[in-house]
């Protein structure tokens, strides 16, 4: 039993009471919903004509089925009616709802933290298995199920089961070109998908203390793909930092004084027990990209996709089927892949860092002929603020489609699709079969700049082997 | 019994019989039915590829059949509900009329499903159960009795053991099988929980 850690301490400052049937009822400080999970949830609530609870500790958004193009109202039949349930279910209730007129509308995961809400110490549940996102900033977060948002809604508590804690220590700096999400891709392809079932993710070590905010939330974000329930990373200047430019404490600096002492009292202890521990070389780790159909399927740029028989009996099989789907042969390295679609987006990798690294690959590049681009900010608050760098105009010239925010192709629930057996250069976290809107397409993960690399290439591409563009200072057209 | 949720002790009415081995969840409620705001009017979504036909004209499915129409105890096979997690699948069911659904066994997450529902799933022999859907076949208007409590089920002049399992059983006798209502119940402790946290309104610094 671990003792000590983050988990341990948020988790018994937020426990009222153990219920009969073993599970332990928790205080809620952030309930998140968005118009795809919360309309039944709410409708269980209505029948029961019960209130929701803490309205003041819930905040919505729309960002599943949400378009990204023309979003002139109304949408299209199951998109408006799920706005329309969201936006009536929040104004009777008294939530705050970010829709696209506030211009604060965004991912779920990308505006918690952006309004300043998602804060240190604090539980943090959602209708959405990438909650796990807001652990980044040493939250407790979670994602939960219909009667659960139910019980949120009524209660302002949910009811769970305590995990174990592993510890994963990053050591080292990464080398050039790799970043959290290359971390996160190697850890999932060591520890499995299932290696983290019964677990939640702990993150430190020099490589992960070294990382922004934007880059501890994409390795957080995919601790669910680990199959952990949960992940984060300990608070430290670098979270206050971000904490503190937020309109929230801007406008209200006592407030930051007096939570900082809270949120440096939950950090895990230097003596802490974990339940497992396991180290990674971060000076080892290279771009990612996944091979495959599940987000274990992944190699490093240089190394060759793997022989099935090389790999343990239990994953031999799905290597092969994989394999199948995907046209890949075991031996060689994913480079020179053909790619049709370059997505850039979701909650794992559209912030701003993430835009400002692909559109560094993308000056004075072309997007290739044969290749559909899109980069779909991950909220109108990363998008005005990509305008106003002016990197929109680095993208458009490029050749990418500039779309409004939302979740778009990472699960294909709006209009942004893969057709027939396409293959897409993505930034988002699952590559499941179907998850990109066709059962025959193709995803290939990766981080932002990898796919920045390959819409230029038109193949997946070493972004570290890209020739340089012109000599310096010269213009994009312009002979020399 | 806490806050309001009914104890389930046992369950009576008239029974339908669904037969066959692993009816999974696509077929009590099928995917495109799924894209809906609200669990309510599920109910006549329940089985709907098997009650109608291509020209979307009623077959002769059970639960089609006018003398099983007031039926709440619902007679199943083996591995029943097996598939995805949905929860639409009890709720489509409930909204019919089902209150108690008796078989040979239960996917676990449906079964889980059921039960934050209120609905017992009770099993019994293969034979008891081929028995009672033949029974209810021939007495469509009379009465079943799902005893939860007794871990019984009585029809005519039978009365046959049937296992209804610990957590279940305990939780549908006392009242606690709902998380909502039981969470609610401990509304001093949320408040206390709440105030000692810095960041909630009113929390202590
Ligand atoms: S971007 Fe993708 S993973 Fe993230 S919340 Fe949306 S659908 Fe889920």
């Amino acid at each position: 039993m671990s003792e000590g850690t983050l988990y341990d301490k948020v988790w018994d400052a937020h426990r009222v009471t153990t219920l009969p049937n073993g599970q332990d009822q928790l205080f809620v400080g952030l309930h998140l919903i968005h118009e795809v999970t919360s309309p039944q949830a709410f409708s269980m609530l209505a029948e029961r004509e019960m209130d929701v609870a803490r309205p003041e500790l819930t905040l919505g958004t729309v960002d599943h089925i949400v378009p990204t193009d023309d979003r002139t109202r109304p949408y299209d039949d199951a998109a408006e009616e799920m706005m329309q349930s969201l936006e009536q279910n929040a104004a009777e209730a008294g939530i705050e709802l970010l829709d696209p007129t506030t211009g604060d509308q965004g991912i779920v995961h990308v505006v918690g933290p952006e309004q300043g809400l998602t804060q240190p110490g604090k539980t943090i549940v959602c209708g959405d298995s990438h909650t796990a996102t807001h652990g980044a900033f040493g939250a407790l977060a979670f994602g939960i199920g219909t009667s659960q948002i139910r019980d949120v809604l009524a209660t302002g508590t949910v009811a769970m089961e305590k995990k174990a804690v592993r510890h994963i220590e990053v050591t080292g700096e990464l080398g050039e070109g790799v970043t959290a999400k290359d971390v996160i891709l190697g850890i999932i392809r060591r520890l499995g998908t299932d290696g983290g079932v019964g677990y939640v993710y702990e993150y430190g070590g020099e490589a992960i203390e070294a990382l922004d905010m934007a880059g501890r939330m994409s390795l957080c974000n995919m601790s669910i793909e680990g199959g952990a329930r949960a992940g984060y990373v300990n608070p430290d200047e670098t979270t206050y930092a971000w904490l503190e430019s937020t309109d929230y404490f801007e406008d209200n600096p006592g407030e930051f004084e007096r939570l900082r002492p809270y949120w440096e009292s939950v950090r895990s202890d230097a003596d802490a027990d974990y339940d497992d521990v396991v180290t990674v070389d971060g000076t080892a780790l290279e771009p990612m990209v996944t091979w495959g159909t599940t987000p274990e399927q992944g190699v490093g740029i240089t190394d060759p996709v793997p022989e099935p028989s090389s790999l343990p009996e239990d994953k031999r099989q799905r290597a092969r089927d994989a394999q199948a789907h995907m046209g890949v042969e075991p031996g060689e390295t994913m480079e020179g892949y053909p790619v049709d679609v370059a997505f850039l987006g979701s909650c794992t990798n559209a912030r701003l860092p993430d835009l400002r690294r692909a559109a560094s690959v993308l000056d004075g590049r072309t997007v290739h002929d044969s290749v559909r681009a899109l980069v779909v900010p991950g909220s109108q608050r990363v998008s005005t603020a990509a305008e106003a760098e002016g990197l929109r105009e680095t993208f458009v010239e490029a050749g990418f489609e500039w779309r409004e925010p939302g979740c778009s192709m990472c699960l294909a629930m709006n209009d942004d699709q893969l057709v027939g057996d396409e293959v897409c250069a993505s930034s988002s976290n699952r590559n499941f079969v179907g998850r990109q809107g066709s059962s025959a397409g193709r995803t290939v993960l990766m981080n932002p700049s990898m796919v920045a690399a390959a819409a230029v290439a038109g193949e997946v591409t070493d972004v570290r082997d890209l020739p340089p563009t012109g000599t310096p200072g010269s213009q994009p057209g312009v002979s020399v | 019994m806490s806050d309001g949720v009914p104890s389930v002790t046992r369950v009576s009415g008239t029974a339908v019989p669904i037969r066959g081995n692993d009816i999974d969840t696509d077929q009590i409620i099928p995917a495109r039915f799924l894209k809906v705001v609200s669990f309510e009017g599920l109910g006549q979504f329940a089985f709907f590829d098997q009650r109608y036909d291509e020209a979307d004209e009623p077959t002769d499915h059970p639960m089609n059949r006018p003398r099983h129409e007031d039926a709440n105890v619902l007679v199943v096979n083996a591995n029943f509900g097996c598939g995805s997690s949905r929860e639409h699948a009890p709720q489509a069911l409930m909204r019919w009329g089902i209150d108690a659904i008796v078989g040979e066994s239960f996917a676990e997450i449906f079964a889980g499903n059921c039960l934050s529902l209120g609905i017992p799933t009770v099993t019994a022999s293969a034979e008891e159960i081929t028995a009672l859907q033949e029974w209810v076949d021939g007495n469509p208007d009379e009465e079943v009795t799902v005893d939860i409590e007794a871990e019984t089920v009585t029809y005519s002049d039978n009365t046959v053991d049937a296992t209804v399992g610990e957590g279940q059983r305990t939780a549908l006798v006392d009242g606690i099988w709902d998380t909502t209502a039981l969470m609610r119940s401990n509304q001093a402790a949320i408040d206390a929980t709440a105030t000692d946290l810095p960041y909630v309104d009113g929390g202590q610094p």
